[in-house]
């Protein structure tokens, strides 16, 4: 079990990087392997590298990092999920306004 | 109503320092983390920049003609193994076990070369095959996310080879200790940061 030092962040234990590590290596491999040797369709593709890539964030955070919603952690855990927020706006914003200039620049054509 | 002050206590000195012992290095790290965050604001506005424009290769060569799968995997691979070992230099520290710090410190330290290196050469093979940062958009966009990586990557090296030095003169004092923290949550933080560009940056690019 993970146990918390005084300012909230806790240590892990062998098994908890080693599962983190194992989980790493799977969500590594899939994307790749379907890449490099399957002639999946593009946006089924896409999909799948978006969801490893997610789901591994998501394991790294938790077995390497600690991440917990434990009440030591509140503050590590908020600043985090507001930085996310942030930069959903930052990627997703820039995505969609610079789409909708590209698509306005080619009435032209 | 005449204001009488409060007589000061025996012993105060108005330092602070002393008396927040216990949270100074909590405090620190938590400092740090905020750093971290502020730092993927970086990489996303980064990452935006690729999302824009990562395909205009402006009739130049293409990320499709040069980018090799095996290659990325093993830098994936390199950084990924450097993450779990900083992990167990951690679980090291923690159980006061110095030789298997330093051992576990060494093997995080020569993985992050083994990918750096790595790095720098596919950055010279891509320049030498006519896709340089200038070349167009798209090879600007990719040098400028992976090179930022590349130099965060440089720079927890440099760091970890300082508090090398350190903890071997030192031994693990609180203020290494809180260090070391430090320094694994930039070092993990760097490999979450790898699984976006390998996913967003290779595996979309070759697509």
């Amino acid at each position: 079990m993970a146990h918390q030092s005084a300012g909230g962040a806790a240590h892990g234990s062998v098994r908890e990087y080693v599962n983190g590590l194992m989980l790493s290596l799977l969500l590594t491999a899939i994307p790749f392997g379907i890449v490099m040797t399957s002639g999946l369709n593009r946006p089924m593709t896409v999909a799948i590298i978006l969801v490893c890539a997610v789901a591994q964030v998501l394991v790294q955070l938790i077995f390497f990092l600690h991440m917990n919603t434990s009440s030591e952690q509140s503050w590590n855990v908020m600043s985090a999920v507001f930085v996310v927020v942030l930069v959903a706006i930052l990627i997703i914003g820039s995505i969609w306004i610079m789409n909708h200039l590209n698509h306005n620049m080619l009435l032209g054509h | 109503m005449e204001y009488v002050a409060e007589p000061i206590p025996e012993g105060y000195t108005g330092v602070v320092a002393d008396e927040h012992h216990h949270d100074y290095a909590g405090d620190t790290v938590f400092g740090f983390w905020v750093y971290i965050l502020s730092d993927c604001i970086l990489f996303a506005v980064l990452f935006a920049v690729y999302a824009v424009i990562g395909q205009e290769f402006a009739g130049q060569i293409t990320a499709k003609e040069l980018f090799e799968l095996d290659y990325v995997l093993m830098e994936t691979a390199l950084l990924l193994f450097s993450s779990f070992t900083f992990g167990m230099a951690i679980l090291c520290a923690n159980a006061e076990d110095r030789r298997g710090l330093f051992t576990w410190l060494g093997a995080t330290g020569l993985l992050g070369a083994g990918f750096l290196a790595m790095e720098l050469n596919e950055f010279v093979h891509f320049t030498h095959e006519g896709a340089a940062p200038w070349t167009s958009g798209a090879w600007s966009a990719f040098y400028g996310l992976i090179g930022t990586h590349g130099l965060h990557v440089f720079g927890g090296m440099v760091w970890l080879i300082f508090l090398a030095i350190r903890l071997h003169r030192e031994g693990l004092t609180t203020e290494n200790r809180t260090r070391l923290m430090c320094l694994s949550l930039f070092w993990h933080f760097l490999d979450i940061i790898w699984i976006c560009v390998f996913s967003v940056v290779y595996l979309m690019g070759v697509l």
